[in-house]
């Protein structure tokens, strides 16, 4: 029978969610090409996570040893390469991910794969496979084939698949490590906590955000004013951190802070979806933006297209007469 | 230290409207503005950094038609050595898959140190090159790279991961670093670098050149194949409130206060 694999992705003692997105996807695509999905779980003393996998799979391949306790892309990468060419699954699955986008892209030279990378839909059409993923900041989308040999490799970006129970558990499978692994030429360190900073974004029932479209730090005053006349925090998006302009705890998004308040209102930026990972579950999102076409507007509940050093200024405004 | 990085002529998309061409695979081109990609220029002032504290060179490397000999005369004017265009008309379509393959087969003789790349194109988004260059030429390699400390052909590096989280790696040299943005800050290339640049020579570099076959390459050789793009479809859409500037101010105020939120 055919499979699918799904690499099970997990840090500091917790399966990360994208794991079961994932087996949710997975799930799906293996009622049509009736196939069987797998986990595979490599990591030291996992056995519990095996038992949650066991829930969304059809098979737990774990591979348990104390060489897999911390990050290893070469160690992760050996095995994977050596149970795909063991099991011959039609696709595995890693999520885009910090993780996965050190280890997919490498793996798929050494086990001969073509990748697919940041996948947000996986398809079968007439036996074949298609994906769809973004491209220009999440503007375009595309439809991709694979192509040559029948075994494919995709990552897969967070938060786009549902997760989804099975009736019955599968079967945990325990593998034996492979007995060399050469790790040599990149070694794992330690973690970096994240800064904490002054305020707490992720608190704030009023957010307003700024990205790209500030142009430059001298502008942020304008912005500011806003979000204090909504007695909101000021938060910002990637470049504005990149530039310097605002500390990194001030940062939304998937290597930021996610951050659910009230009202988030988004200032010149267009919603890349590292972006908007971290902004929505907010309950209200208002955006200004001079493209009108910016994926944030799919996201918004209201819009106003138009040039923030115009409308920004003016809303603050506003907004002080009826607070007056 | 001998550095490599390579770079990408990219279009500006921050706040411009994508259509897509007649073809139906690829977008129209007419109306974009061009640039370094983002990732890439802070690779570049990685590389350059690097050069003024260690010595050696600096080498900027690209894929693609006259076109980005601008890309690539802003990277000599900002302090690159050399520079090499890789181009033939062969190379059209090709995948994340086939870059990293040109690429390795024209930096491998060169014999770095260091390879830099940004950690991702704005254009296809793989975020892929860089590695697979790294596994290709065989060397270790990094991504989502925020920070780099070299010592004894050892690099320390720290990398990104998720919710604010970094990891520290040690990395033996030679080595690929795919750069992440923020790792430092960008200089400006000086109008007089730039009036340099422009008399300085910039290699180019062809199939024939290069230890591949015509099969390895463009859309033959590559491993994925995009078979149409499309403007995704929305499954809610803003309010757009319209008016003057002080129309919508005023809508928008109203909203907030009907919504409690002022």
């Amino acid at each position: 029978m055919k499979t699918i694999f799904c690499l099970a992705e997990h840090r500091r003692n917790e399966l990360r969610g994208i794991t079961f997105e994932m087996l949710g996807k997975a799930q799906e695509l293996a009622e049509k090409l009736e196939a069987e999905v797998f986990a595979v779980l490599l990591g030291h003393k996992v056995s519990e996570f095996a038992d949650q996998l066991s829930n969304h799979a059809d098979a737990v391949l774990m591979v348990d040893d104390e060489r897999l306790a911390g990050f290893s892309q070469l160690v992760y990468q050996k095995i994977l390469a050596q149970l795909i060419h063991s099991h011959n699954p039609v696709l595995t699955l890693i999520g885009h991910t910090a993780f996965g986008m050190d280890l997919a892209p490498s793996l798929a030279i050494a086990a001969g794969l073509p990748l697919t990378t940041d996948c947000i839909d996986l398809q079968i059409s007439n036996g074949r496979l298609f994906a769809v993923r973004q491209m220009y900041g999440g503007k375009v989308n595309a439809q991709i084939s694979f192509k040559g040999a029948n075994q494919y490799l995709a990552t897969v970006r967070q938060g786009v698949f549902q997760t989804r129970q099975k009736q019955s558990k599968g079967k945990i499978v325990n593998l034996p490590p492979p007995q060399e692994v050469d790790s040599k030429g990149k070694k794992f360190i330690s973690y970096v906590e994240a800064e904490i900073g002054d305020v707490d974004i992720s608190q704030a029932n009023i957010v307003v955000a700024v990205g790209r479209g500030i142009k430059k730090k001298e502008s942020l005053p304008v912005v500011q004013e806003l979000a204090d006349s909504l007695r909101g925090v000021l938060a910002c998006s990637r470049p504005v951190v990149d530039s310097e302009w605002l500390p990194k705890d001030r940062q939304v998004g998937q290597s930021g802070k996610t951050v659910k308040p009230k009202l988030y209102l988004a200032v010149g930026i267009s919603g890349a979806f590292q972006h908007v990972m971290g902004m929505r579950g907010s309950e209200m999102v208002i955006a200004i933006n001079k493209d009108g076409n910016a994926p944030i507007f799919n996201i918004a509940d209201y819009g106003i297209v138009d040039d923030l050093f115009k409308v920004v200024p003016a809303l603050s405004a506003k907004i002080k007469e009826i607070n007056k | 230290m001998n550095i490599v990085v390579c770079i990408k002529r990219v279009p500006d998309i921050g706040e411009t409207e994508i259509a897509i061409d007649k073809d139906g695979r690829g977008i129209k081109t007419d109306k974009l503005v061009y640039d370094i990609n983002e990732a890439d220029n802070y690779a570049l002032e990685e590389a350059l950094l690097l050069k003024e504290k260690f010595g050696g060179c600096v080498t900027a490397v690209t894929i693609g038609d006259e076109a980005s000999n601008e890309q690539l005369r802003i990277c000599m004017a900002k302090g690159a050595d050399t520079a090499i265009r890789l181009y033939d008309s062969k190379f059209a379509g090709l995948d994340g898959y086939v870059t990293a393959k040109i690429l390795c087969s024209a930096i491998r003789g060169l014999k770095p140190d260091l390879v830099l790349t940004g950690c991702m194109a704005s254009d296809d988004a793989y975020a892929q090159v860089g590695i697979q260059l790294g596994e290709m030429l065989g060397y270790p390699h990094a991504t989502l790279v925020t920070h780099i400390d070299i010592e004894n052909s050892l690099a320390r590096v720290r990398s990104e991961l998720e919710n604010g989280l970094g990891m520290v790696l040690e990395i033996e040299m030679p080595a690929v670093l795919a750069v992440q943005t923020g790792i430092n800050e960008p200089r400006y290339a000086s109008f007089r670098g730039i009036r340099d640049a422009m008399k300085r020579e910039i290699k180019v570099i062809g199939l024939s050149d290069l230890s591949l076959q015509e099969v390895d390459v463009g859309e033959t050789g590559s491993k994925i194949r995009i078979e149409k793009l499309f403007i995704p479809a929305v499954d809610k859409t803003a309010q757009i409130l319209s008016g003057s500037t002080d129309e919508t101010a005023s809508k928008l105020a109203i909203i907030l206060k009907e919504k409690g939120l002022i």
